[in-house]
């Protein structure tokens, strides 16, 4: 059967193509993956190959400046010592391979090129579901915190120690987890989260590793595909910007691209936001960063009972989670569950202060600045509802607008810096799905707009403080004397 | 010392040698070759009909490593490499009408149409993708050696990448823990000779590629990768070492690539006499099959044949390929997370 060559698409937004020149004449035998003509694309000349062995029967358009699109026949090729007569027999068969029953398809898939060439970020999705305007057709079903035990026993312990607990409880459950970072083994964790665990579990599931962020979290995505559930603690997560294409691109993506296939079970984990008097380069709060990237878990704690219960949850997910822990909280004592299977629900937020005249949303360290504003708010008489998000992603939506449909008053906190931030998505919501409850224009209190200073008074002007929130929650009041 | 190109030295002593495989393996190291060939071509041509979409790198020219070497692997070994990734699947053994199909972005496919060229797997096959960062594939298969070593359970990683991404720190940083730790990795550096359109010479420093472990203490050899039995000699030897728990290894396979960087590469980088010298004195296909020839293991017409299997079956999988439905809408926002119900992005 004749076999008829078709001017080719050679780019995604190739639409008809000239031909530079033939390189063969009619009559000649070519081999497959001889040169056949030399094709001149919107963008530059490529070659076309043969990819049979045959005769060119008939070139059907010379070179020259006409445009030939896409898909129509410029050439016939014999096989197997087919005479000329194949070759009307060849252009008359609309069933050949090559015919132009896929025409239409073939447009709709250069304008999905020519989409993703200019950068549109949706414009090739098939279905016209504007999903990022709308509310979803069901809400999810809340998922309540876990009830423990009445006989449960609790510990004042610090966040470090909690969160040393939670990896220890489920390294005891599950000898698939292990834990990789720099300096987590014998030197017991920079911030002695890991304190403990190389002497209780030893070398093979407590791993020092080389100051190589990028291949530890490469090598981590890579055990996690083969089903292995590992711990990537991050020294800080300023050093994960080494590793962010290995978080993105590969732990959070490879379960879509896989038609979900392969699993992704991993914690990547350390201290997160801003520290102190360490200046830009180790003090930044990149959780609008990762809660932007669909694919990952991102859980950010604000107490130490929080961070044991988040993290147990991170652990046993089987999805990639970023565990975003505030280096300013390590300290911090709380009344800690000691309870094996104390694990909180991923994508739930807490209501850590009820209130009906204002709603404080934060997250982290901010859940307590938020929480001292309430203390300051409460003193004038105003009632502030403390939100705790926990889980920046899922973000627990519901929450929020349930709050802001009580006290009609919202204001964001949080010390990452104001563009594309978690509050700024977090408002854009609530206008969206909620904007007739509101009462007053929704407020934001971020970190200021500028790399971390080093000196003590830059860096305090930097970040935010209890009285921006008391004053953004007044204002939100309409109470006259936060006018200034 | 500049690069050696084929059809002097090397190779040249390579197509005097008779066959040292069994007849029956040789005939699969030709089929397989020949197969993975037509494959590409055919996937060239029906993306030129504006079938297959965005990018798709061909690994025309390049089939004796793949095959080679897969021929090495037991039960249980994983794969990884990077975007030029088709080869690497059928090598597998994964089903050609299931790579075309998603090709062309069909619900049929490996990935449901969600991954394209780049991104496939198949998790029954072990094959672990399929990766379009270039490098990013590295320290992921050392994670996969990691987990094998951690289980102890014998099995080895081929980490394919390419002599572009031989340049990428991550490999360097992957190549130390995977030493220090004495991983069960096999690299394989598949020198094509250009990065997209920079040859070796315009982007490494130092071109013998298989020297590239020695500051970690890492062995390394230089393959013909045009003659299918010399990759899979070397191959034995080097998955001997890598599976006998002494660490990684590197081969560095000399080979070549006869299309463009992607579809949409004039390959204006290079003259036509190189690419038709490789072609016309060191294609794998054509090297063994001379061979075998000589050898009197087959004749024309038993090869005739072959090819017309072989030409069927793809046929067959371009014809499932555009046959096969799309994905249907409802998978746009399916397969992001396990079991956590997608509520994302509200």
């Amino acid at each position: 059967m004749a076999v008829k060559i078709l001017m080719p698409a050679l780019s995604p937004t190739m639409e008809s193509g000239k031909i530079a020149q033939w390189l063969v004449k009619e009559n000649e035998t070519v081999s497959s993956g001889d040169i056949l003509a030399e094709i001149e694309t919107d963008k530059a000349i490529v070659e076309l190959e043969a990819i049979d062995d045959g005769v060119v029967g008939k070139i059907l358009f010379e070179a020259g400046p006409d445009q030939i699109e896409v898909n129509r026949p410029i050439a016939v090729l014999l096989i197997d010592g087919e005479d000329a007569n194949a070759i009307e027999a060849a252009l008359n068969d609309t069933n050949a391979d090559t015919d132009s029953n896929t025409a239409a398809e073939t447009e709709t898939e250069t304008e999905t090129g020519l989409a993703q060439e200019t950068g549109a970020e949706t414009g090739a999705a098939p279905a016209e579901t504007d999903s990022s305007n709308q509310p979803p057709l069901a809400a999810p079903e809340p998922v309540a915190d876990m009830v423990l035990p009445a006989d449960t026993s609790y510990r004042d312990i610090a966040m470090r120690e909690a969160l040393r607990d939670a990896l220890a409880e489920e390294m005891r459950r599950d000898a698939d987890v292990f834990i990789m970072g720099e300096e987590v083994a014998e030197y017991e964790g920079a911030y002695k989260v890991t304190q403990g665990l190389f002497k209780e579990f030893g070398g093979k599931r407590v791993i020092d590793t080389p100051i190589t962020e990028h291949a530890i979290a490469g090598l981590g995505v890579g055990a996690a595909f083969a089903g292995l559930k590992p711990v990537v603690e991050f020294m800080t997560f300023n050093f994960a910007m080494q590793a962010i294409d290995q978080i993105v691109n590969s732990a959070a993506k490879t379960r879509y691209m896989s038609g979900g296939q392969v699993n992704c079970s991993i914690v990547f984990r350390g201290p997160n936001g801003v520290a102190s008097r360490v200046a830009a380069q180790h003090s930044q709060d990149y959780s609008s960063w990762y809660a932007h990237i669909p694919g990952l878990i991102v859980l950010s704690p604000a107490n130490a009972s929080e961070a044991k219960g988040l993290l147990k949850a991170a652990i046993r997910d089987p999805n990639p989670v970023v565990f975003l822990e505030h280096e300013l909280l390590y300290g911090d004592i709380a009344s800690v569950p000691d309870y094996d299977d104390f694990v909180l629900p991923i994508g739930r937020a807490r209501i850590a202060r009820a209130g009906a005249d204002v709603t404080l949303v934060s997250y982290a360290r901010g859940v307590a600045m938020a929480l001292q504003a309430a203390e300051e708010l409460a003193e004038s008489g105003v009632q502030a509802e403390v939100i705790d998000l926990r889980s920046l992603r899922p973000l627990d939506m519901d929450t929020v607008i349930a709050s802001v449909e009580k006290t009609h008053r919202l204001v964001t906190i949080e010390e990452g810096w104001p563009v594309c931030s978690v509050g700024g998505h977090i408002a854009a919501t609530v206008q969206r799905l909620a904007f007739d409850a509101l009462d007053a224009p929704i407020e934001a209190v971020n970190g200021v707009d500028v790399p971390m200073p080093y000196a003590a008074n830059l860096e305090q002007l930097a970040l935010p403080q209890v009285a921006q929130i008391v004053a953004a929650a007044k204002r939100a009041a309409y109470l006259t004397d936060a006018a200034e | 010392m500049g690069l050696q190109f084929y059809g002097e030295g090397m190779v040249s002593k390579a197509t005097k040698k008779k066959t040292k495989l069994p007849k029956q393996q040789a005939i699969e190291f030709w089929t397989d070759m020949a197969l993975i060939r037509r494959f590409e071509e055919r996937c060239g041509q029906i993306y030129a009909m504006g079938q297959i979409g965005g990018f798709c790198h061909l690994y025309i020219g390049q089939e004796a490593v793949v095959v080679g070497l897969q021929a090495t692997a037991q039960d249980g070994d994983q794969v990884i490499t990077g975007y030029r990734d088709h080869a690497h699947m059928l090598a597998c053994g994964m089903d050609p009408n299931r790579v075309m199909a998603e090709l062309t972005g069909r619900m049929d496919g490996y990935s449901k149409g969600k991954g394209g060229s780049m991104h496939m797997f198949s998790i029954e096959k072990n094959f672990f993708g399929g990766h379009g960062i270039v490098g990013a594939q590295v320290p992921l298969g050392t994670g996969l050696a990691f987990a094998n070593k951690y289980r102890d359970n014998n099995n080895i990683a081929f980490i394919y990448f390419g002599d572009g991404a031989a340049n990428q720190g991550q490999v360097y940083e992957s190549f130390n823990m995977a030493k220090l730790w004495n991983l069960p990795c096999l690299y394989v550096i598949e020198n094509n000779r250009y990065a997209m359109g920079t040859s070796v010479s315009r982007a490494s420093s130092q071109t013998d590629l298989s020297h590239r472990g020695a500051s970690f203490d890492i062995p390394g050899a230089q393959v013909d990768g045009m003659d299918v039995e010399a990759v899979y000699a070397a191959g034995k030897k080097a998955v001997a070492h890598v599976r006998s728990g002494k660490g990684p290894f590197i081969l560095e396979m000399l080979t070549y690539r006869y299309r463009g960087h992607s579809m949409s590469d004039p390959a204006k980088y290079r003259k036509r006499e190189e690419v038709d010298k490789v072609r016309n004195e060191t294609d794998p296909i054509k090297l063994l099959e001379a061979r075998l020839l000589a050898d009197g293991l087959i004749d024309e017409g038993q090869i005739a044949a072959r090819r017309n299997d072989i030409k069927e079956k793809i046929e067959q999988a371009v014809d499932f390929a555009l046959a096969a439905p799309l994905p249907p809408e409802t998978e746009l926002m399916v397969d992001i997370l396990a079991d956590s119900g997608d509520t994302h992005g509200r």
